[in-house]
């Protein structure tokens, strides 16, 4: 019995786990390219979720049969995507371009200008009251197991997110944009000398990031149920302390960042309560960073004079 | 070392003709003199907007805490918030009736700010070596915990009701025929004026830290570590003194807090969001620049206690928003205005409304070059 409840509850930090990371890498490849902390990554997100519910409420997708439900669901996806994405490009573009060579502190106080920015939609746009998400999906058991739990809803989590993660990893590896975003997270001025395109490339780095995002959206409504204006900031927060824990700059630190943040979430709410989830999961984040800064996949950085 | 220093920057402001010269040099006193004289002149100033104004200096007093982090050392620090929120549960703890040590404003308070010191050094000591965004997250997450640990450890901290009543300063104390604690619980100008003197007295610690060998220190293990360290500076001592003092400094912000409220409020009180308020109020007005903090907060707490309440009050008169629509009261856009000051004052005022002498050279010195 203890056993199946542990091995339940590791498989509800995993599930949010998966959705922690496809925030994560939106901030960790944000990171990697330019330097900067997203702060305003939660609250596009927030952003993307409000979309998914005027979306999903215009479409009346409640009423729908499960076959277009599916179909539905990976409208919402590819649609929030892009919206996230091309907003990620726009606010790139209008607010932390001009600042490339600023002082570091410049663009992330900008950031912290752009989540404000965004809260304030998402206040117009919801309400100061959260919001439900319908349920689009039933929660029916999928395992013949009375005592272990996994649904239809814990299903789209990961039919959504493994394709997401095999191809942007596919392109980061394999594609010649790929190289070209790995050559600008090394030696922007190099990659500019060889013929890289880097304003480009930050861009497309700010698209394929906010674009994970508004994925990330559509299942964080899918899944919670519960939208608000200020979930961006509690959840953007979890995602950067992945992002942190994984090495931030890294892709695969991230989604192992997300997984281990979701599994420390779930044992910790199972076994010490829900309300200390938070303090233990930056305590353990506090404790990590002090014995390897780097992050569990992070590269050492030397500084240099 | 002397070298090093930007001639152009640093000489004296020119002596300049005639009295207002003289007056501005000295803006310091000027100001505090009008302030101290304030109350005797303006009745208002004995109700509520007396309280509002006790607050805005408590606020000048944190933003200037946080000022040694951020400004002067080039530490961005997320969790300020925390250490108000230190401040003012060891005052309460302390004070109130609940627990058996009741022991005086003064005393109290004194303990507070060496408690909070030694959390901030707590915190600093074992992450010196992390790089500044890290540093960032990891006083973030201090925050968060801080703020679940009041809230959740509810035999000590009272939960979600905070810890109430903290008794005024100078309770059950009498001084030449005035009971000090009944005179500081029936006039708000007594607090005014306790508010005063602390933020006086920060102001004046903080201009001379600013020309101390310490604050050298701070300011080169800003502009280069590495460099600072080649030239004798320990920066493991420099960033931990940083990390005291600006820790003290909001535990006493925290202590006039708790105080003037005669209750810790709840632990939300202690949130991100104040220490993000503070963050930009510090960086509008001018990172380590200590009139441009002080005018900083004057800005943020202003805009929120007198143009917000007056533009709303005039929209409803105009009958503007019949419906009591969010985005048609001036009030529902004020995250967007933050948002949009912090973006523009980054994007074409990067040193802030009054910069700092030192840090003004830094950013238009090139600063596209490097």
């Amino acid at each position: 019995m203890s056993f199946q409840f542990l091995l339940q509850q590791c498989l509800i930090g995993l599930t949010n786990g998966a959705l922690i990371a496809l925030v994560a890498l939106g901030y960790t490849m944000v990171y990697g390219i330019i330097g900067l902390i997203n702060f305003a990554h939660g609250d596009l997100i927030m952003l993307g979720a409000c979309l998914a519910l005027s979306l999903v409420g215009a479409l009346g997708m409640t009423a729908a049969g499960p076959a277009t439900t599916w179909v539905g669901i990976g409208g919402l996806v590819l649609i929030c995507g892009l919206f996230c994405g091309l907003l990620n490009v726009a606010v790139d573009r209008i607010v932390y371009k001009p600042l490339r060579n600023a002082p570091k502190l410049a663009p992330l106080v900008s950031a912290i200008g752009v989540s404000f920015i965004f809260m304030n939609v998402g206040l117009f746009w919801l309400g100061p009251a959260d919001k439900s998400f319908p349920e689009l999906l039933p929660s029916t058991n999928l395992l013949h197991n009375d005592a272990l739990q996994f649904t239809w809803k814990d299903l789209l989590v990961v039919l959504i997110v493994g394709p997401l993660m095999v191809a942007l990893s596919v392109l980061v590896k394999g594609t010649k944009l790929g190289k070209a975003m790995r050559a600008v997270s090394q030696d922007p001025t190099a990659a500019a000398l060889v013929g890289v395109d880097v304003d480009r490339v930050i861009a497309a780095t700010f698209f394929i990031g906010g674009f994970l995002g508004g994925a990330a959206s559509v299942i964080y409504g899918l899944y919670i149920n519960t939208i608000g204006f200020q979930m961006g900031f509690q959840n953007g927060l979890y995602a950067f302390t992945a992002a942190v824990l994984g090495g931030i700059g890294s892709i695969p630190g991230a989604v192992l960042g997300g997984l281990v943040i979701g599994l420390v979430r779930a044992l910790a709410s199972a076994y010490v309560g829900e309300r200390w989830t938070g303090a233990i999961v930056f305590a353990i984040l506090i404790v990590i960073l002090v014995f390897r800064p780097e992050g569990l996949l992070g590269r050492r950085v030397k500084e240099k004079v | 070392m002397a070298n090093n220093r930007a001639p152009r920057t640093s000489s004296p402001p020119a002596p300049s003709a005639g009295p207002w010269g003289f007056l501005a040099e000295r803006w310091e006193l000027v100001t505090l003199g009008v302030l101290a004289i304030a109350p005797l002149v303006i009745p208002a100033l004995g109700g509520a907007l007396g309280g509002q104004v006790t607050n805005l200096f408590i606020y000048c007093i944190l933003a200037l805490a946080l000022n040694v982090m951020v400004g002067y050392t080039g530490l961005v620090h997320l969790g300020i918030a925390s250490f108000f929120g230190i401040g003012a549960y060891v005052l309460a703890i302390l004070t109130v009736p609940m627990y058996p040590f009741q022991i005086g404003f003064l005393a109290a308070a004194v303990i507070a700010v060496l408690v909070t010191a030694g959390t901030g050094l707590a915190l600093g000591a074992p992450t010196l070596r992390l790089r500044g965004d890290y540093l960032a997250i990891v006083t973030l997450g201090f925050g968060e915990v801080v703020k679940v640990t009041l809230r959740n450890l509810e035999q000590i901290t009272g939960g979600m009701k905070g810890l109430n009543p903290v008794p005024p300063p100078g309770a059950g104390v009498t001084l030449a025929g005035i009971d000090l604690g009944k005179e500081f619980a029936i006039d708000p100008r007594w607090f005014y004026y306790l508010a005063l003197l602390s933020l006086a007295g920060v102001v004046l610690a903080m201009r001379r830290l600013e020309n101390s060998r310490l604050g050298r220190a701070l300011v080169a293990v800003r502009e280069d570590e590495l460099a600072a360290q080649a030239m004798g500076i320990s920066a493991t001592k420099v960033k931990l003194s940083a990390f005291a003092m600006s820790s003290a400094v909001a535990g006493l912000a925290g202590c006039l807090y708790a105080a003037s409220l005669s209750t810790t409020a709840d632990p939300n009180a202690y949130d991100f969001n104040r220490s993000i308020m503070v963050l930009c109020a510090v960086i509008l007005g001018g990172l380590g620049s200590i009139p441009g903090t002080l005018l900083g907060v004057a800005i943020l707490v202003g805009f929120d206690t007198v143009l917000a309440p007056w533009a709303d009050s005039w929209i409803q008169q105009m009958n503007i928003n019949p419906k009591g629509l969010s985005y048609l009261s001036f009030s529902g856009w004020r995250l967007a205005i933050f948002g949009v000051a912090l973006v523009l004052v980054m994007r074409y005022r990067p040193e802030g409304l009054i910069p700092s002498r030192r840090l003004a050279a830094e950013l238009h010195e090139g600063g596209a070059g490097s």
